[in-house]
């Protein structure tokens, strides 16, 4: 099985690159820090963040019509989607309706999930993502490594390369400020040639029907000003109650995601521009279903901040890609599982439950305790290692027997006492590849005791 | 413009309506929605401690005498019996007197962690059964503790055997400090110290505020690491990162486990520490691993044995 540890392992036999993503990252986290010290109620924002997503999603479904109702008052189309399936197809009869042949995309976590682009392309349209990052990785045929920084996984002289070749800057520039000059003349032309600009949606306002999207590139913004069809696509779980509600989340989101205080562009959406259209895509792909579910129900409360990516020494580590998922990190290591179980069974032990991802995250999902619980619905589904069941079986039946207990105890330490090294430290003892075991003693703790105690 | 408002999707009002449905089912057979998972707060669990079973009343001599139990983890018992009597010997200075129930083994964590709860669960119960008759369990681990205090509910849907033990499982220094409130201790260890904060002492137990949250800064192995004489604490760069041991993970996922031990152990050599210590033994046994098979000049020492005066 070529799960996430040999993935990780292989990010990390790269010279100095898992040393310099960590920093990369923990750079990040550390201005997040910075950004949420500056706000003395930050822990009441998280609080206040936390109790709206859950009487947001206990009253989901007339929140939605609420939504739907007063969006459709503004002007928008609305359609809902079941699954990824329905919103490609949803996307595409729009598309071909209109005989739209060119598309920009500003950044949505949600088509990558649906895989739109591939499904679009398939039809012969042309889709460019238009963040930047995101462009990066879709010229080098890749996934995002990260739900904010797409292609945080790439060196700058990498980046070079790559345009390169698709753009023809200049060989071996590295320089950012050329390569991002070179992308945006890149992306004008694109965006003057599109016939639909496709948006994600960071918060969707059921009292209002409008909704806004968060860029720091303002690519969001031209991708659906020029071309007279804009498509934005959210799942479910993106509506709050009201648009009061809307400065907790705002506040909170830039600060988690990389320690601004905002979002360079918060552009609110109320209705198609006049003569346009615009259709928002309301897509439930699974949630429903992690709706019913009291032990994962709180993953619906995330705003994709990818704070919980920033602060995981273990995605720091081991790369985005290293989760063969949409989603990575701990937060993916719980929604990923949820869609195919097997395919992710590796994720939820991706993890070393240090419990950072919970603190860290803006609007309190549990995120190191459902890890916890999905490795028990692994075992359930038959998904943990036999190996490892067995392991856990046979030690939970010495452990219950302290005659027993004792006796394996002190075989071991003698075992590990006589043992030639070689033996000891083989290729089966994983341990022992990079650390020394313990030098055992010559008497557990109970036997000293009783013996000191003199019972 | 007429068609522009309403559905003309494909997929129409069907699937709308079996959508909505969907949520209706859902939300109607949810039960609450923020429940409450128990984790001990701020300040840990110290409301519930009984005065009259403190030890230490202000006259400096016990009162009623508590009975003590002391929770020594299986890995403890086995490879660290120093720790052990490192955590007697503190205890018995301050006055208490400890009682190690023979019976016990393991709290039970390495198949939890796993997921396999039917082999933990047994561990669970002998654990209840051991240490209902005390009027306090004390445990040189946070992770351990963190097990009973905070991951136990699963298998005591609300026993009140359970509920009566939770609140009387502290870790160490919380007793040290939320109980018997310890201001000053007669020991010596003039070295420079790094703090290596274990994870679920710290995020479970909250025995120190975590660098993620915005409150005011505490930290109970602090504060008596700061109490003894000649000990100068040093402050890593991150301040409480995860040292990547994690049970099974360290084994599973070994590559990251010993590159984040790696990264712990540069970050405190940097700071100018000669002796690591932390509240988990576990935490230090995968970190001394790497030091000695690196040749690294620094020691691990559990807080304990520096709370006892062991020296270097
Ligand atoms: S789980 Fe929390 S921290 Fe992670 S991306 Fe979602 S909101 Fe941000």
């Amino acid at each position: 099985m070529t799960g996430h540890p040999t993935r990780a392992a292989e990010f990390i036999a790269l010279p100095q690159r898992a040393a310099w993503h960590d920093q990369s990252l923990w750079f990040v986290r550390a201005k997040r820090d910075k950004a949420a010290k500056a706000i003395p109620e930050w822990e009441s924002l998280r609080d206040a963040a936390a109790a709206i997503k859950a009487h947001t999603v206990a009253n989901l479904a007339d929140y939605l019509e609420e939504f739907e109702r007063n969006a459709k008052k503004l002007g928008a189309v609305v359609h809902w989607a079941r699954d990824a399936a329905e919103h490609n197809a949803i996307v595409l009869k729009i598309l071909s309706d209109h005989n739209v042949k060119r598309v920009v995309k500003s950044k949505s976590m949600l088509t990558e999930e649906c895989h739109l682009n591939p499904h679009l392309e398939a039809a012969g349209i042309e889709v460019v993502d238009t963040d930047l990052g995101e462009r990066i990785v879709q010229l080098a045929n890749e996934r995002p490594s990260h739900i904010v920084l797409p292609c945080i996984h790439k060196k700058k002289e990498e980046i070079g390369e790559l345009f390169h070749e698709h753009l023809g800057t200049d060989a071996g520039a590295s320089d950012p400020q050329y390569l991002t000059e070179a992308a945006r003349g890149h992306l004008r032309d694109r965006f003057l040639k599109a016939g639909a600009g496709l948006t994600g949606v960071n918060f969707a306002i059921a009292e209002t029907g409008g909704f806004v999207v968060c860029t720091n590139e303002g690519n969001a913004d031209l991708g659906v000003s020029l071309p007279p069809i804009h498509i934005a696509c959210m799942g479910i779980e993106k509506l709050i109650p009201k648009a009061a509600e809307l400065g907790v989340f705002l506040r909170l989101l830039a600060r988690s995601a990389t320690g601004q205080a905002i979002t360079t562009y918060s552009s609110h959406f109320h209705g198609p521009r006049a003569g346009c259209e615009l259709h928002i895509v309301l897509v439930d792909n699974g949630r429903s279903t992690v709706l019913g579910q009291d032990d994962f129900r709180r993953s619906l409360n995330c705003i994709r901040c990818g704070a919980c990516m920033n602060t995981c020494p273990v995605y720091r580590r081991s790369g985005g890609h290293s989760y063969n998922a949409t989603v990575p990190g701990p937060i993916g290591s719980i929604l990923e599982p949820a869609r195919d179980p097997a395919k992710h069974a590796s994720l939820p032990h991706a993890c070393s439950l240090c419990g950072s991802c919970s603190d860290v995250c803006p609007v309190k999902i549990n995120i190191h305790e459902q890890l916890l619980i999905w490795r028990r619905e692994l075992v359930k589904k038959g998904l943990l290692p036999l190996t490892k069941r067995w392991a856990m079986s046979i030690g939970s039946a010495v452990l219950q027997r302290p005659w027993l207990y004792q006796m394996v105890g002190g075989m071991g330490r003698m075992a590990l006492k006589l043992l030639p090294r070689f033996l000891v430290y083989s290729r089966l003892n994983p341990w022992g590849k990079q650390r020394e075991l313990p030098t055992p003693p010559k008497q557990s703790f109970r036997d000293q005791f009783k013996a000191r105690h003199g019972k | 413009m007429s068609n522009m408002v309403g559905d003309f999707g494909t997929t129409g009002n069907v699937s709308r309506l079996s959508l909505l449905a969907t949520f209706s089912i859902a939300t109607g057979n949810a039960p609450p929605l923020t429940r409450a998972r128990d984790l001990p707060g701020f300040g840990g669990s110290t409301s519930f401690v009984h005065r009259s079973t403190s030890p230490i009343p202000s006259s400096g001599r016990p009162s009623i005498v508590p009975r003590v139990g002391l929770f020594i983890p299986c890995y403890i018992d086995q490879m660290y019996p120093d720790v052990g009597f490192a955590t007697v010997e503190v205890l018995e200075r301050l006055g208490v007197t400890v009682e190690f129930p023979e019976a016990q083994t393991c709290c039970g964590q390495p198949m939890a962690n796993t997921g396999c709860t039917e082999a933990a669960a047994p561990l669970a119960r002998r654990f209840v059964e051991i240490f209902e008759p005390y009027d306090a369990v004390v445990c040189p681990s946070g992770s351990c503790v963190a097990m009973v205090r905070a991951h136990y509910h699963e298998y005591f849907h609300h026993d009140p055997r359970y509920d009566a033990l939770r609140p009387k499982v502290f870790e160490l220094c919380e007793y040290l400090v939320d109980v018997l409130k310890v201001d000053k201790l007669p020991v010596r260890f003039p070295h420079k110290v790094g703090l290596h904060q274990s994870c679920h002492g710290l995020r479970e137990l909250r025995l120190g505020s975590s660098s993620e949250t915005i409150v005011a800064p505490f930290n109970k192995a602090k504060q008596l690491l700061e109490l003894i004489d000649g000990l100068e604490l040093v402050d890593p760069a991150r301040p409480d990162e995860c040292c990547g041991f994690g049970g099974t993970f360290a084994v599973s996922e070994e590559a990251v486990s010993c590159l984040m031990g790696h990264d712990r152990i540069a970050d405190h050599l940097q700071a100018g520490a000669e002796v690591m210590t932390a509240t988990d033994m576990s935490c230090l046994m995968h970190l001394d691993g790497l030091i000695r098979r690196d040749k690294q000049p620094l020691r691990c020492m559990h807080i304990a044995e520096l709370l006892a005066g062991r020296p270097v």
